[in-house]
């Protein structure tokens, strides 16, 4: 619930900061942060109330705030016009964003059903393990945010692709931020698929959701900041 | 006549009485509603509530009369209606008037008076008898008010501590891994191995958590399907793994054998043919009934005796750290009903002495105009208003401040005190 108003506030302090750009705040890290911690915010509630369940709250969200505390931490730019914005643009961000979002999300719940899964096998029950969510609801929780990813990253990228192709006259050139993004889909599907059938499903996918989101880190990272020249901050 | 609001609860409980003295005094649905309809014709109680169940036998009630003598004829009332002699009973009887019934009550509700600390089944209980006595019209507004906040103890107890959350048998130690596995069990399938009384003692607890399916398998097909019947489950046949197995989430065993009946390479064909399904094992026999390696195998989660042995004690450690908190809980209620039943009585109170006063206003006017026969009748009217505008200004503040001051209705512990002082008719008596 309080989670619920603090969204609202965000997202009016999100809208000003857009105001004030005439596009997603996009261009510094902290809009981005920023963006991306709502966004996580938001698909964490709309997954608790699809599935009914409020008991991975108190794990989930003081990662979701984590977010929020480095987003704070991130230099904030003065906030000077670009050269890019439109509807085409804003979608392909929050979009983008919103996939990142997802992906992290998953990788919390994966986080959490790793550790869980130790400790039920070895029997070692400490307390902890009594109030943790069942490993069932976090894999169920965590294929549907991968779905959500999934999704939005596609659409996400089509739409950047549209929106290059509207600004430049040709839809490709080469951005080492591409390749990346088609391995994120591709892992992520392989996931998807994984976690539903034989042999994988379990812990098996869930190292696989982990490692998918290291993936995205990296390319969030370094790919970003060293290689890529029009995607600083997403 | 308004009464003051007492309180008293009579009965008899596993620490009190044997249970031939409790089966005795038990009630069923018909008895409880017919006890509670005597009691409140023959002018005992004026709000009852029968609360029944293995291992207690309470009567909750709201006498007419203050005197603190309700719990005599509340007795006599008891041993009279179960034909059983009054000496019997008397040593197994106990009875609390006001604030400790309240605690009483809140204190079972919590499980805290219950033979397994925090049981969860008393709150099932005491809800079902309220919901019956209120559907009888046997309650009024004070049991029902300490009845619904008797429940939300029992909730509170239950969600804020861990005194109900952690399992208490081994049989349920086990149902509650699974559910940490699983989540709800509605929608799984359990396979039991071997019909004896642990067998019987987790498919009851399968069954309260909603288990989807059973499946029975025992060497002595008679009495598996004895027990198949009884929890409406499946009989499968002794030994035929290769199917038995593809299907249950849990399987539950407890087979007298020297040997293991399930080898891990048996366990490992079965989880291949089933996609690998996480598959939960208890392992409830002695010697073990599955090789100790199938543990190792992926998606196998296998508990035996000792593991769940394990989590009972560790957990029965927890439940009675976890007293002073509930008690913390149950007495916080306690002070809020309370002070819930002294404003209504004080409101009450307040009510009353207005009626009073306007009563001896009217009287005296009365009386003293007689000898003032210079006044118009407009003017003895006017009089009139006057003083009762006097009154009414006398009463609004403090019926004002009884009303909005929480702190205050708290300091007023003795309402009767003050009944006594201002409305007792001494002088006429």
């Amino acid at each position: 619930m309080l989670l619920a108003l603090g969204l609202v506030a965000h997202y009016f302090a999100l809208l000003e900061r857009s105001r004030g750009l005439h596009t997603v705040p996009y261009h510094d890290l902290y809009g981005s942060m920023s963006l991306f911690g709502w966004l996580l915010a938001l698909t964490y509630l709309a997954l608790e109330f699809y599935h009914q369940q409020r008991s991975v709250g108190a794990f989930a969200v003081p990662f979701i705030l984590g977010f929020f505390l480095i987003a704070h931490l991130a230099p904030a730019d003065r906030l000077s016009p670009t050269v890019a914005h439109g509807v085409v643009f804003a979608l392909h961000v929050t979009l983008s964003i919103l996939a990142y979002a997802a992906f992290a999300l998953s990788f919390v719940l994966s986080v959490i059903y790793l550790a869980e899964e130790r400790l039920l096998r070895s029997r070692k029950l400490s307390n902890v393990v009594w109030r943790l969510p069942s490993l069932e609801l976090l894999e169920r929780m965590s294929r549907s945010s991968v779905l959500v990813g999934v999704i939005s990253i596609a659409i996400g990228t089509v739409l950047g692709f549209i929106w290059v192709d509207r600004l430049t006259g040709q839809y490709w050139f080469y951005d080492p931020k591409y390749v990346i993004t088609l391995v994120v889909l591709f892992l992520y599907l392989l996931y998807f698929q994984l976690a539903r059938s034989t042999t994988w499903r379990g812990a098996r996918a869930s190292k696989l959701c982990v490692f998918n989101f290291i993936v995205v880190v990296m390319s969030f990272t370094v790919v970003n900041l060293y290689l890529s020249h029009s995607h600083r901050y997403f | 006549m308004a009464s003051l609001m007492e309180i008293v609860i009579v009965g008899l409980n596993h620490r009190t009485a044997p249970v031939e003295v409790r089966e005795r005094v038990s009630y069923t649905a018909e008895q409880a509603s017919r006890a509670a309809s005597e009691l409140r014709s023959r002018g005992i109680l004026e709000e009852t509530l029968v609360l029944s169940t293995c291992n207690r036998s309470e009567v909750y009630g709201v006498p007419p009369e203050t005197s603190h003598e309700s719990a005599a004829g509340l007795s006599s009332f008891l041993s009279e209606f179960h034909k059983v002699q009054p000496d019997i009973l008397s040593v197994s009887l106990y009875h609390h008037y006001d604030r400790q019934a309240v605690r009483h009550l809140f204190r079972v509700s919590a499980g805290l008076d219950s033979m397994m600390l925090g049981e969860a089944e008393i709150l099932g209980q005491v809800r079902e008898a309220y919901k019956f006595a209120y559907e009888q019209g046997a309650t009024g507004p004070v049991l029902n008010r300490m009845f619904q906040a008797a429940l939300e103890v029992g909730k509170r107890v239950r969600s804020e501590t861990e005194l109900g959350t952690r399992p208490m048998s081994v049989a349920s130690a086990g149902v509650k891994l699974a559910e940490r596995i699983f989540g709800k069990l509605a929608q799984r399938t359990a396979l039991v191995l071997g019909a004896g009384t642990i067998s019987e003692q987790v498919m009851l607890q399968l069954r309260d958590r909603g288990i989807g399916q059973l499946l029975m398998m025992n060497r002595s097909m008679e009495r598996a399907k004895k027990l198949a019947t009884e929890f409406h489950g499946m009989v499968v046949p002794w030994g035929e793994w290769g199917d038995a197995l593809r299907s249950p989430d849990v399987i539950v065993s407890s087979v007298t054998a020297a040997e293991p009946i399930l080898e891990r390479a048996i366990l490992e064909r079965a989880m291949s043919a089933r996609g690998n399904r996480a598959l939960f094992i208890m392992d409830l026999g002695l010697p073990r009934n599955i090789e100790p390696a199938a543990a190792e195998i992926y998606n196998v989660y296998l508990y035996n005796l000792d593991d769940l042995g394990g989590i009972v004690q560790q957990s029965r450690a927890m439940r009675e750290n976890e007293v002073p908190r509930a008690e913390s809980i149950v007495d916080e209620h306690v002070g809020k009903f309370l002070s819930w039943q002294a404003s209504v009585e004080l409101v009450g109170l307040v009510d009353e002495l207005r009626a009073r006063l306007q009563h001896e206003r009217t009287a005296f006017i009365r009386e003293r105009m007689e000898t003032m026969k210079h006044l118009s009748a407009q003017d003895r009217q006017h009089m009139e208003t006057l003083m009762g505008e006097l009154l009414e200004k006398l009463l609004l503040e403090p019926a004002e401040r009884l009303r909005g001051e929480k702190e205050l209705r708290r300091k007023i512990q003795n309402v009767e005190a003050l009944r006594d002082l201002f409305l007792s008719n001494r002088e006429k008596q």
